[in-house]
């Protein structure tokens, strides 16, 4: 067994992605914590004096973080208030164990726990949404409304910074997704350390230059808890192909992941380049790049027994709206956008369903 | 001649491709030359594997995404897969690719 690098004469332990170098345990965990407190001081991530919403789902990667952040704000006096923010989709079996996992780390880290569910945010469990689109759509879904859930409970808590999970393997994932896609916008945006959603409060990523293999072995050596599993509805997702294009090129040479980090922090784009701007959703007030954003898209399609309406293309969201209005008019419903409040009126009648998901069928959404 | 005892563990959610049990001991049967941890990896596909074994091996290794530790160390201070297995061995699995 090799020896520690640090010449501490204890042996090493792990070899770390990013430098190469064999650190014992003790080092490791020295070098682990010191650079997450350099990102932090570097970027002036954090204002003193101000409460810090850490996201938390139970994984591994929030709970390195919640663990990380409550042991550098007292080695280094942030004076940081530290709250955890965990999200319920409302998916049986599935949230309960990272539940009871967050609420172990609330009772470890002594910290505030305020648990939002979709169904108080939205009116909507993940559980009656699959029961509606079914199996293939539902992580469209689950995704965008947790995205917009996080912001949505940032506020409530009015908590000065949301600090999320995302490690320098998911910066690199999004960065190739993002040039896959070719969504420059994204490209750019996804590499910040401190991005805006709009609403004022930023998400923060303070573990954005730490490798994913580092978090697990902290999590490892530290004997944090934490919870992994596969979602009971897309068991075989684990992640998508640029997840897995990573791993194989980071089996050759780690230092790609830092190297696609820097990349889309430097890519300039073109001025001439069609780029769309960041707007407020004209609906629920926070960031998004269309009128209506995505999630209230979603919503007014589950509400109005459309499912499938805010996974197609944007401008046949217009015309199938206008159509389902037109529909609703002529059969004297009061057009409200909760199904619940329209018992009275014609639009829940099975008839105008029916010739609703016929007109979906023939748009091909 | 004995087989090798050696105690194997899972995290991260590499324990559901193993009938979700974290723990296992097991005894390797005797066999001529050593037992490296390639032979381990591909005598658990073997022996130990319920399903979906494309997520446990690539080619002549664990799937990227899997870090493995020999008696708490990185397998990558060992040699990775040519690490020569010695009785009492914990060889410990865990999966970076499940969710949280
Ligand atoms: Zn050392
Ligand atoms: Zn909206």
């Amino acid at each position: 067994m090799p020896a520690c690098s640090a010449n501490c004469g204890k042996n090493a332990i792990l070899k770390r992605p990013k430098t190469g170098d064999a650190l014992c345990k003790e080092c490791f965990f020295e070098a682990f914590e010191n650079e997450i407190h350099f990102t932090i001081t570097r970027a002036k991530l954090f204002t003193p004096g101000s409460t810090v919403a850490v996201a938390a789902s139970g994984g591994k990667d929030s709970t390195v973080l919640a663990y990380v952040l409550k042991l550098l704000n007292e080695k280094y006096g942030y004076n940081l208030k530290l709250v955890l923010l965990s999200i319920d989709e409302g998916i049986t079996g599935y949230r309960d164990d990272s539940l009871e996992t967050v609420k172990q780390n609330r009772d470890d880290y002594e910290m505030p726990l305020k648990i939002m569910s979709y169904k108080d945010l939205y009116g909507w469990t993940m559980d009656e949404i699959v029961a509606e689109v079914g199996r293939k759509n539902n992580c469209t879904f689950c995704g965008v409304f947790r995205r917009q859930a996080l912001d949505r409970g940032a506020m409530l808590l009015k908590v000065n910074y949301l600090a999320t999970g995302h490690n320098a393997d998911d910066i690199a994932e999004t960065v190739l997704m993002n040039i896959l896609r070719g969504d420059l916008a994204r490209l750019n945006r996804c590499t910040s350390i401190i991005t805006d959603s709009g609403d004022g409060i930023p998400r923060v990523k303070p573990l954005k230059y730490t490798y994913e293999k580092e978090i697990v072995m902290y999590a490892y050596f530290r004997k944090l808890v934490y919870f992994s599993t596969e979602c009971i509805f897309a068991p075989n997702a684990y992640r998508g192909h640029a997840r897995v294009l990573l791993k194989d090129l980071e089996k050759v040479d780690p230092a790609v992941i830092m190297n696609i980090i820097q990349s889309g922090e430097s890519l300039c784009v073109n001025e001439t380049a069609n780029m769309p701007t960041l707007m407020t959703c004209e609906r629920c007030g926070y960031g998004s790049s269309q009128k209506i954003c995505k999630a209230c898209t979603l919503l007014e399609g589950l509400n109005r027994g459309l499912p499938r309406l805010g996974i197609g293309k944007s401008s046949k969201v217009k015309k199938l709206i206008e159509q389902d209005d037109l529909k609703r008019s002529a059969a004297g419903c009061c057009k409200s956008k909760n199904k619940s409040d329209c018992g009275n009126c014609a639009c829940n009648k099975n008839e105008i369903k029916r010739d609703l998901s016929k007109a979906v069928e023939e748009l091909k959404i | 001649m004995s087989g090798l005892n050696i105690t194997i563990e899972f995290g991260g959610g590499a324990e559901l491709l193993f009938g979700n049990k974290k723990k296992q001991e097991v005894i390797l049967p005797a066999k001529e030359g050593e037992w490296t941890l390639k032979d381990l990896i591909f005598w658990m596909k073997d022996n130990l594997l319920q399903e979906r074994p494309e997520l446990f091996i690539q080619d002549d290794s664990v799937r990227p995404g899997i870090l493995v530790l020999v008696n708490d160390a990185d397998w990558e201070l060992m040699d990775t897969v040519k690490y020569v297995l010695e009785a009492k061995d914990k060889i410990v699995f865990i999966s970076t690719l499940h969710g949280g």
